[in-house]
């Protein structure tokens, strides 16, 4: 959702996709003449189908004054066609076993089901209608408005370490669209207009702006001709317009703080960094495994375990984004510890991972958990959906197949090299959430 | 072309689903010499095994000034063995990039182990380990006294855990069900290392544990693997079932302060037990006013018709002695008191009309169809078998499901409405700017 979430969720589904592993059935790639690509993944383990529809238009297509536009149109979507009332979608998939929904993040907007094999037809023959004859009715909008307007309350206005993030997004791009949360500002949101729905539907939702990601226990020969009788004769559209906006490169840190009801001070540091477009994605990759993944990585051990500064840390990293995407380290206080301290601290230690080479064993601990994450990742098959759609938008799916090579490749040298690079103080953005609560009575 | 589609379907679904779900699952029963359920399902397609463990040892088992002791026993398992340190045990488990959690509930203590297939053998060791030999040094239990404050510090950011926490107190006043697990900051403070080593030996025993194995192991393999690392486990005193807690609180209000933007509101009462007759019945019915996802009444007459909130849904939490009805949103302070209104009007239409067939069909067909969708992965398969024992549903449970909800009736359903949505006991508790949300 937002410029943190979208980390968070990428973090999730980063290791999803079978490769190198001899069961492991080949995604498969169709393209439709209107241009509609399809990218296929059989798997038969368990009795259902993931199917999704994915839009290459998130908040990064947005204007200034119109944020939340692609997630408002996102919601809107469910307000029905011609032939479907609204809300009926999500009762129809229900009434048929189902599971569905829908998400927006930065670069995409994506709708999914997940179903029986027997059933799935029913979702492939939905979202195509939606496709193409979406109502976005009057009628529900205003309504519409105000649930979207308390799910920004829920998420982040009443969420201290979102609502950090927020303001962090906000000052570490100056120009580039990921400075926006994707939700949308709350002013902006209000002064969206139906209209604004229509004319971005209209500009990004074709079948030439899309791909659909099918997997699961389904059969090809089964599918693809459906697929392409009910997505085939929806026209082409035009070509949407290109965002392309370059980030200046930042010459000096920034720092911002928020101050809000709170028990815990959380602090955040944002450091601009490369997507997969760039080789020395994968050695950032094991760099954030080294800081800070399991409870003997560097930060985790030194500063929760050892030192007592924090409650949790983190390091977030992906590279599978559409333009440069962030390096953040992030940590919640232990009550009582002060927020310069940590934040010495864990510049020390980054000073360290700059400085020396990281151990033999600490990089094949990295490599280990990035494989066995890969595997254990594959238990899902919406997982695996979300991952093949995620490279898609990101730089073609077929990048996830050089991922696990790049990882085997990285040396320490190449960890040193990345760490000095990147996580370089003038390239970040440092956010601090100051809780402005009184002390709490303790209570029995 | 669609809608005839739907209708063919609809009809052929319960026959379709039930041997399906037998059939991927497989599982496997049986009892180890020290005691201990093992489940098993043999699942082949990835180099990876999911274990779960259910052990009898949740919070229901320590005193009021204890509070905190079984979650902190349970949290400090993989700190500290005979053989091992805390930091050698992360990073054996770091190094293979195999994932063991540990927590505790009211009723169990739960070991979530996920692991490469390869790294099996050094993942049991460090399971028979931890369960055998913990020894919880005083440097650990420190540490994790301090991290466990801070987690109930930080829960007080989450204002929907803040309510969930107030209507349990409010609601089983006096009982482990009306405490947090965590604990408070002052009991988690006295809690002594003796008390948490005697927990220890009492309740974590191998005839008071139920195990599911997930993955690419055959039964054979593990039960002897099992029976070799476990060997020094024994047996202890029996589990006894847990009892209902004794007293059920008063309807009321209570009004908790919190600088935010949003009323963060639970409407609910006394529910029942996992093993009452109604419960399928029971979960039809809260299907209808508010266990679908973006299809129950609440869904849309509080958030579709109205835009009151994002997330409004209700559910009845079902344990082995006792239950919770609970109707859970969150809207604008100035909506709250609209907001609490039409919950309230839901719940009692729902005492009042009949259902629609319309309404009973889509709800079946929902529960029955998705009821695969809840264990498509060999970490869920683990987490559902467990359950299945633990509230001794027997393994034929997803063949027989189809059945236990199909013969739901309409009338059935405004009976158990009637029964156990009781409006008159509702305790509602609202988590927000009290100062807008009376000014409505």
């Amino acid at each position: 959702m937002h410029l943190r979430k979208i980390g968070l969720v990428l973090g999730l589904f980063l290791l999803a996709f079978p490769l190198g592993l001899s069961h492991a059935e080949p995604v498969q790639e169709f393209i439709l003449d209107n241009g509609l690509k399809v990218l296929l993944l059989e798997d038969h383990k368990s009795p259902a189908v993931t199917f999704q529809v994915w839009y290459r238009v998130g908040s990064r297509n947005e204007k200034d004054g119109k944020s939340g536009l692609a997630h408002f149109l996102e919601h809107f979507m469910f307000k029905g066609t011609p032939t479907t009332a609204p809300e009926e979608y999500s009762r129809i998939i229900a009434k048929n076993g189902g599971r569905s929904n829908a998400f927006t993040t930065t670069d995409m907007t994506v709708y999914f089901a997940t179903m029986s094999r027997d059933k799935i037809s029913i979702e492939l023959e939905l979202e195509a209608d939606r496709m193409a004859n979406a109502s976005l009715g009057e009628t529900y909008f205003e309504p519409e408005k105000k649930v979207i307007q308390e799910e920004r309350r829920l998420r982040t206005d009443d969420n201290p370490a979102a609502a950090l993030g927020e303001v962090i997004g906000a000052v570490a791009y100056t120009v580039h669209p990921y400075r926006r949360p994707v939700i949308g500002w709350m002013e902006d949101i209000q002064n969206l207009a139906r209209q604004d729905l229509v004319d971005f539907y209209k500009l990004y939702y074709a079948p030439n702006n899309a791909f659909i990601v099918v997997t699961g226990d389904f059969f090809t020969e089964e599918l693809l001709p459906k697929i392409k009788a009910a997505y085939g004769k929806i026209p082409r559209g035009a070509e949407p317009p290109k965002v392309k906006v370059t980030e200046p490169e930042q010459r000096g840190e920034r720092r911002v703080t928020l101050k809000k009801e709170a028990e815990l001070p959380f602090i955040e540091m944002y450091y601009h960094a490369p997507n997969l477009e760039s080789p020395d994605s994968f050695a950032l990759d094991l760099l954030s495994v080294v800081l800070a993944g399991g409870r003997s990585s560097r930060l985790y051990h030194e500063l929760v375990y050892q030192k007592r500064l924090a409650h949790n840390i983190d390091a977030d990293y992906s590279a599978v984004s559409i333009d440069p995407t962030g390096f953040s380290i992030s940590a919640q206080l232990l009550p009582g510890k002060s927020v310069a301290e940590l934040e010495r601290e864990i510049d020390r230690l980054l000073e360290k991972v700059k400085t020396d080479l990281i151990s033999d064993k600490e990089l094949k601990k990295a490599k280990n958990q990035v494989e066995a994450a890969f595997v254990f990742a594959q238990d899902s098959i919406f997982g695996q959906a979300m991952k093949i759609g995620y490279y898609e938008v990101a730089g073609g799916w077929r990048q996830m197949n050089s991922y696990l090579d790049g990882i085997r490749k990285v040396t320490r040298e190449d960890v040193r090299r990345v760490a000095k690079q990147y996580l370089e103080r003038d390239r970040r953005t440092v956010g601090v959430l100051i809780p402005t609560k009184e002390k709490p009575q303790k209570t029995q | 072309m669609t809608k005839l589609l739907l209708r063919l379907v609809a009809v052929s679904l319960l026959a379709a689903i039930a041997p399906s779900v037998r059939a991927g699952m497989v599982p496997k029963r049986a009892v180890l010499d020290n005691g201990m359920v093992l489940l098993t399902s043999e699942q082949r397609a990835l180099p990876m095994v999911a274990i779960e463990i259910l052990i009898d040892a949740g919070s229901r088992h320590e005193t009021a000034n204890q509070a905190g002791l079984a979650n902190l026993t349970s949290r400090l398992l993989t700190y500290g063995t005979k053989r091992r340190s805390a930091l050698e045990i992360s990073d054996t488990l770091d190094f293979i990039g195999a994932s063991l959690t540990t927590g505790a509930s009211e009723n169990v203590a739960t070991i979530s182990l996920t692991i490469l297939k390869k790294d099996l053998p050094t993942g049991l060791e460090l399971l028979a380990e931890i369960l055998t030999s913990s020894t919880f040094p005083q440097a650990e239990i420190d540490r994790q006294k301090q991290a466990i404050i801070a987690a109930i510090k930080a829960q007080e950011e989450d204002p929907g855990a803040v309510a969930g926490r107030a209507f349990a107190a409010a609601l089983f006043p006096g009982s482990p069900y009306g405490r947090p697990v965590e604990g408070t900051e002052a009991s988690v403070k006295t809690l002594q290392q003796l008390s948490i080593k005697e927990f220890f030996m009492r309740h974590y025993r191998p005839n008071r544990s139920i195990m599911a194995v997930v993955g690419d192991v055959s039964e054979e393999e593990i039960t002897r693997a099992l029976n070799q690392a476990f060997h020094g486990w024994s047996k202890g005193t029996a589990s006894a079932p847990p009892s209902a807690p004794s007293n059920i609180g008063a309807p009321q209000t209570l009004r908790l302060q919190k600088e935010l933007t949003q009323a963060n509101i639970i409407l609910g009462h006394n529910g029942m037990a996992r093993g009452h007759p109604d419960y399928y019945a029971i979960q039809v019915m809260n299907y209808i006013l508010g266990g679908g996802d973006f299809s129950s009444r609440a869904m849309d007459s509080i958030r579709n018709e109205r835009g009151l909130a994002y997330s409004v849904y209700s559910f009845f939490g079902a344990d082995k002695s006792h239950g919770t009805f609970q109707f859970v949103m969150q809207t604008k302070s100035e909506s709250a008191l609209e907001a609490i209104r039409i919950a309230q009007e839901e719940i009692r239409r729902m005492r009042e009309e009949l259902v629609s067939e319309q309404e009973l069909s889509d709800a079946k067909n929902y529960l029955t169809g998705s009821f695969p969708l809840r264990f498509d992965t060999n970490r869920k398969v683990a987490g559902f078998l467990t359950q299945v024992e633990w509230f001794g549903l027997g393994l034929d449970y997803p063949d027989r499901y189809g059945e236990l909800i199909g013969k739901v009736s309409r009338e059935d359903i405004q009976r158990v409405a009637r029964q156990f949505l009781q409006p008159d006991k509702l305790i509602t508790v609202i988590v927000g700017n009290q100062k807008n949300i009376a000014a409505k």
